[in-house]
């Protein structure tokens, strides 16, 4: 088809969808549309892990950040109440100037990634590294003391998030 | 069947969404909306080393962005632990009322 893989085609339309979904997180008003179009911006991220034959990844993506991490951040929205009428908005001369800010840094970042080697990504359907068995003996070889250092970290997170969220006793 | 497609590409569309998050992030008053676009720009981030994890076939990468998730989890729950408690004292997370970090 025009001369593009399948590949090529699926990287296209993947990366217009998560750019059109990511900008759309940053314009809607309503916060739970916002929470509902990074959920489909996930999607897409995990699509590409998927066209980067990293399938192990792109599951837990899916589970954390779709299902646990936003189901979070719906949860608290819809605890608070708020919707297009509560939310705050900012001047237009602050929206424009952080607009103005956004386009030099994309400006500095693409001009001095521009010069980057130009290498191609060669994606052999045999690339074994991103499925289970080979992410686990890395990661339980490797990397097992940082496994277990971010086992305390999740430990301690919870334990925070609870003394943060009860109610004060007087 | 190999399918190239180049760095430079994914370089780009990591650039892109982490800019659409930075912007986010000034452009936004809601706290909430504000660390979305924050997760947005760690999920830049993971999308690059999956990449480059990719092209130099080495696991190592993927296994960074694993933790990067467990991170950005425990982040989240605090984070938002945080605002909850905020929004019961203030009734608002409006973050131009938080920048005085008084009420």
């Amino acid at each position: 088809m025009l001369g593009y893989t399948i590949t090529q085609w699926l990287f296209g339309i993947l990366s217009f969808l998560a750019i059109m979904f990511a900008l759309m997180v940053v314009f809607t008003r309503n916060p739970v549309n916002s929470v509902l179009y990074l959920v489909l911006t996930f999607f897409c991220i995990a699509g590409h892990y998927l066209v980067l034959n990293a399938q192990f990844l792109a599951v837990v993506h899916i589970v954390v950040y779709a299902g646990a991490i936003m189901v979070l951040f719906l949860f608290v929205i819809m605890l608070m109440n708020l919707n297009e009428d509560t939310e705050p908005q900012k001047t237009l001369i602050s929206k424009i100037i952080a607009g103005c800010i956004g386009g030099v840094l994309l400006v500095v970042l693409v001009g001095s990634l521009k010069g980057a080697e130009q290498l191609q990504l060669h994606q052999s359907g045999a690339s074994q590294i991103g499925l289970v068995k080979n992410l686990g003996k890395v990661l339980f070889g490797e990397f097992l003391f940082p496994f277990e250092i971010a086992s305390v970290l999740l430990l301690a997170a919870m334990v925070g998030a609870i003394m943060l969220g009860k109610k004060e006793i007087k | 069947m190999i399918n190239t497609i180049p760095i430079n590409y994914y370089i780009m569309l990591s650039t892109i969404l982490f800019i659409i998050g930075a912007v986010g992030v000034m452009a936004r008053r809601n706290a909430i909306i504000v660390f979305m676009c924050i997760e947005l720009m760690l999920n830049a981030v993971n999308l690059l080393l999956v990449a480059f994890s990719t092209l130099h076939n080495d696991a190592n990468g993927q296994v960074f962005v694993f933790f990067i998730m467990a991170v950005a989890a425990a982040e989240v729950a605090v984070g938002l632990a945080i605002l909850s408690m905020i929004y019961r004292n203030i009734k608002s997370i409006d973050i131009d009322l938080l920048s005085k970090l008084k009420h």
